[in-house]
This record gives structure tokens, C-alpha cells and sequence, in this order.
């Protein structure tokens, strides 16, 4: 018998990777976090260390630092988590060009992650992946529908533009992109699970790994979004953060339904 | 000391900070001199196969690694890109590797079905092909991933320095082992708790 499209995705042997999403600003990890066992629940690089000791098998960092004069501490951080902390890890915010993907690579970070500058400027997933390899390079796309149709939206969402998401998508990968962060906004922040309608179609048309973001409030989520969508890998912030879903759990419970985990 | 050879290709911090973590001592170094000093040496390795063989030529580094690999027989690691350049060569390049280890990098691409995508990234198994002190204290555990990022894969000529086989559409060694020299195709500095356990067992050689 062939097997299934299903069996082809979930047998790879590469685990679905679980991504904790911490959001930066000026060097501190913001948004509240409910951990036990923390001294600073603020420092990136303590919280960061916890979710590799639950077996986290990414992190991402979204730099929300508003200027240019407070890079530097975002750096340091950086430099900080490559330190201390050995699973791979990508920042994103703040990267318009290649000079600003440069320090980040040499301060430690595997991959960074850009997403209005490659609306505004898309020849920079170009220059960044012959620069650094695709592997380094996620383009991040915020996506919401609107009357019928999905948009992709700048600024975290608040500003719409003309571009739809699967031919953003599609450019995005053939310009080098090596992985897609695709955020429903339309379910970001309802914990009503991800968007799987939406990914389900761009996974079909897509050959490179896709990261689902936005709408996760339970361990089912996951366990649909994995084997409805054949996504690569999920992400979360709230959940994680405030102790909700604790990544072993999690994993155990996607073992149980079959899906290849670390 | 264990001498993290600086040929200019990726960032070292990572990986200096692994074997720091493990309690080893270790340096990141572009010296000669104290490359000859070394007494293990990692050789790391991000990038295009020509572009690091040459990097290395260049830095006049041929004869050192040449002396201690095997000569001295000290013990050598290369990681990722630093293992490819072990073998005899890679499709990638026209250089020939090192050539410690009898093998040879091939492309995923049109070697693996269309579906599987190319780079090879995230977390996949490996399997242990031989008993080895790098290895003390696998051997009793039930599952061992690690990360690996890669779009070239290697296979030995001998089976012999085969250390451990990972399946990706096609099965390739991941980690390589010939006397005193090791190479593993993913990232221990990047693998979590058998990441720091492959590299406290090098410190340990």
C-alpha cells in the first residue's frame, strides 16, 4: 500500500519541534512569566536555560526594543544566551539589513527571523540567505482575513497590506527563505487553537519547513495541528510561560498520538 | 588544553561554551603555535566546503592539523562541516578534504524522495555502530537525538569508521570515528544533554 501523505510527513525521523517564544525588550524578557523555581523571571538567559531543561527544542526571541541606541543590550543578550544556553535559538526585530544579521550570527544566534522589512525590502531575504545559507534565514509573516482572503499585516498586525499570504509565502521561499513563522492573528491570543484551515494550504504548496504560531491554548492543539496540518514545528508564548502546558507533558501527550517528538 | 581551531568560518563561542560547561579547558585559536600546543583539537566548521578547505590552506594550517592528526595522534573532532572536511572531498567542492577519514559528502538533493526537504534540519536519531570511548554511557539509552543542519551528507568507505548511521531519506554516517579522529555531522553544541555528553567524553579521551 502507499503510504499516506500523513505517514510521509510524520515519518521523517526528524522530530516536530515545540518553539517557546519569549518577547525581548532592551535585554529583558517582558510579558509575565509564571515559572517556578526562577530568581529573575525578566532574564532571558535564566529562562531560557529552564525551557532547554524541559526539552524545549527551540527558542525564538522577538526583540520588541524600540531604538537603535538599545541594540547593544539586546546583543549582549544574545551573546548571553549562546553562552549558556545549547539548543538552537533565533532572534528576530530589528534586522533591516545585513550588517544587523551579521553581529547577531557572531554574538551566537543559529537564525534570525524577519518579517516587515521583507515586505518593505523582500531583496533582503536574497542577500541574507547568499550571505548566511537559507537555514539561517525565517521569514516571520503576521496574516489575517479579510473578506475572504488572507492579508499579510505589518507592525505586529496593525497595519494591512494588498499582499496575499500564499503569494507571499511563495516569493518569501523562493528568494531563500529557509523556514516560514506564519502567525494567524485571527487566532492569535483566542487559545482556540491554531489555524489549520489556513495551514493546511500553504503547507501543501510549500518545500520548505513551516513553524505554526497563534491560537495554541491546550496540548490537543498541538496534537491537531501536527497531524491535520504536517507543519515542522509550533510555537506558543502564554502557555509555556505561565506554566499551563509544561513541555514534557506535552510531548508525551504527542507521543501517544503517534507523532514523532525529541 | 583542547584548541578550537579559528579558520575564520562560523561562530566558536557556542561551542567554546559547551566544552566550558562540561569543565574543560579549552581555547579558541587561530595560532600556530598554539595550535602545536594543543593537547585535543576541535575543528568546527559552517559554510561551503571549498571556501573552508582553502580558508585553512591559507592560514597556513595544512601541516599543523597534518602533524597532530597523524602524527601525534592526538584526539580531533570535527563538527558539521568540520567532519565533511575530514573525508576525501564533497560534491559541494573541488578540494580535496583532509582525507583522515576514507569517505566522501554527497547532496540529499535527487538522492532522497522530493517530499523530504532539504537543508536536513532538526532533531533526527542515531544509531551507534561500534562500542568507543566517545561513546561511554550511550549504550543505555533508549533514544538519542541530536541537531543537525545540513544539505551535504557523508558516507565512509569503510564501515569500520562508521561511529553512528542517522536515516534521512537515505542513511548516512552522522558521526565517524578512525583512530584518534572523530567527526560528527550535527551539532552537539547545540544537542542539549548528549550534545554536553559526546563532549565531556572528548574532554575525557
Amino acid at each position: 500500500m502507499e503510504p499516506s501523505l500523513t505517514d510521509q510527513f510524520l515519518n521523517t525521523g526528524v522530530a516536530k519541534r515545540i518553539i517557546p517564544c519569549l518577547d525581548v525588550k532592551d535585554g529583558r524578557t517582558v510579558k509575565g512569566v509564571n515559572f517556578v523555581d526562577l530568581r529573575d523571571a525578566g532574564d532571558p538567559v535564566e529562562l531560557a536555560w529552564q525551557y532547554s531543561k524541559q526539552d524545549a527544542d527551540e527558542l525564538v526571541f522577538l526583540d520588541i526594543t524600540a531604538t537603535h541606541e538599545k541594540r547593544k543590550t539586546t546583543i549582549d543578550m544574545v551573546k548571553a544566551v549562546a553562552r549558556n544556553v545549547n539548543i538552537p535559538f533565533t532572534i528576530g526585530g530589528g534586522i533591516h539589513e545585513i550588517g544587523d544579521a551579521d553581529i547577531l550570527l557572531n554574538s551566537g544566534a543559529d537564525k534570525i527571523s524577519i518579517n516587515s522589512a521583507a515586505v518593505r525590502n523582500p531583496g533582503l531575504i536574497d542577500e541574507l540567505a547568499d550571505a548566511f545559507g537559507i537555514q539561517f534565514v525565517v521569514v516571520a509573516i503576521d496574516t489575517k482575513y479579510v473578506d475572504g482572503k488572507n492579508y499579510v499585516h505589518l507592525n505586529g498586525g496593525r497595519i494591512k497590506t494588498d499582499i496575499l499570504t500564499e503569494e507571499w509565502i511563495k516569493e518569501a521561499e523562493s528568494r531563500g527563505a529557509g523556514e516560514i513563522l506564519l502567525t494567524s492573528m485571527d487566532h492569535d491570543g483566542t487559545k482556540n487553537g491554531f489555524d489549520c484551515k489556513l495551514l493546511r494550504t500553504v503547507n501543501q504548496s510549500l518545500s520548505i519547513p513551516i513553524i505554526a504560531s497563534g491560537g495554541a491554548g491546550n496540548q490537543q492543539h498541538f496534537v491537531d495541528v501536527f497531524l491535520e496540518t504536517q507543519v515542522d514545528a509550533a510555537l506558543a508564548a502564554s502557555v509555556f510561560h505561565y506554566g499551563e502546558i509544561r513541555i514534557p507533558d506535552l510531548k508525551g501527550t504527542l507521543r501517544a498520538h503517534g507523532i514523532e517528538v525529541r | 588544553m583542547i584548541v578550537i581551531v579559528d579558520y575564520g568560518m562560523g561562530n566558536l563561542g557556542s561551542v567554546q561554551n559547551m566544552f566550558k560547561k562540561v569543565g574543560a579547558d579549552c581555547r579558541i585559536s587561530s595560532e600556530i603555535a598554539e595550535i602545536d600546543r594543543a593537547d585535543k583539537i576541535l575543528l568546527p566548521g559552517v559554510g561551503a566546503f571549498d571556501v573552508a578547505m582553502k580558508k585553512i590552506a591559507d592560514a597556513g594550517m595544512l601541516e599543523i592539523l597534518n602533524k597532530k592528526a597523524l602524527e601525534e595522534k592526538i584526539p580531533i573532532m570535527g563538527i558539521c562541516l568540520g567532519m565533511q572536511l575530514l573525508t576525501n572531498g564533497s560534491e559541494e567542492g573541488k578540494l580535496p578534504g583532509l582525507g583522515w577519514i576514507p569517505g566522501y559528502a554527497r547532496h540529499f538533493k535527487e538522492r532522497i524522495e522530493s517530499h523530504l526537504r532539504v537543508p536536513h534540519m532538526g532533531w533526527n536519531t542515531v544509531k551507534l555502530q561500534q562500542r568507543s570511548a566517545i561513546l561511554g554511557g550511550f549504550e543505555q539509552e533508549e533514544e538519542i537525538r541530536y541537531y543537525f543542519v545540513h544539505s551535504y551528507f557523508v558516507c565512509v568507505d569503510d564501515e569500520h569508521n562508521s561511529l553512528m548511521k542517522t536515516s534521512y531519506g537515505i542513511e548516512f554516517d552522522s558521526a565517524i570515528i578512525k583512530d584518534n579522529i572523530i567527526g560528527a555531522q550535527f551539532h552537539p553544541e547545540k544537542s542539549h544533554r548528549f550534545g554536553m555528553k559526546l563532549f565531556k567524553n572528548f574532554a575525557a579521551l
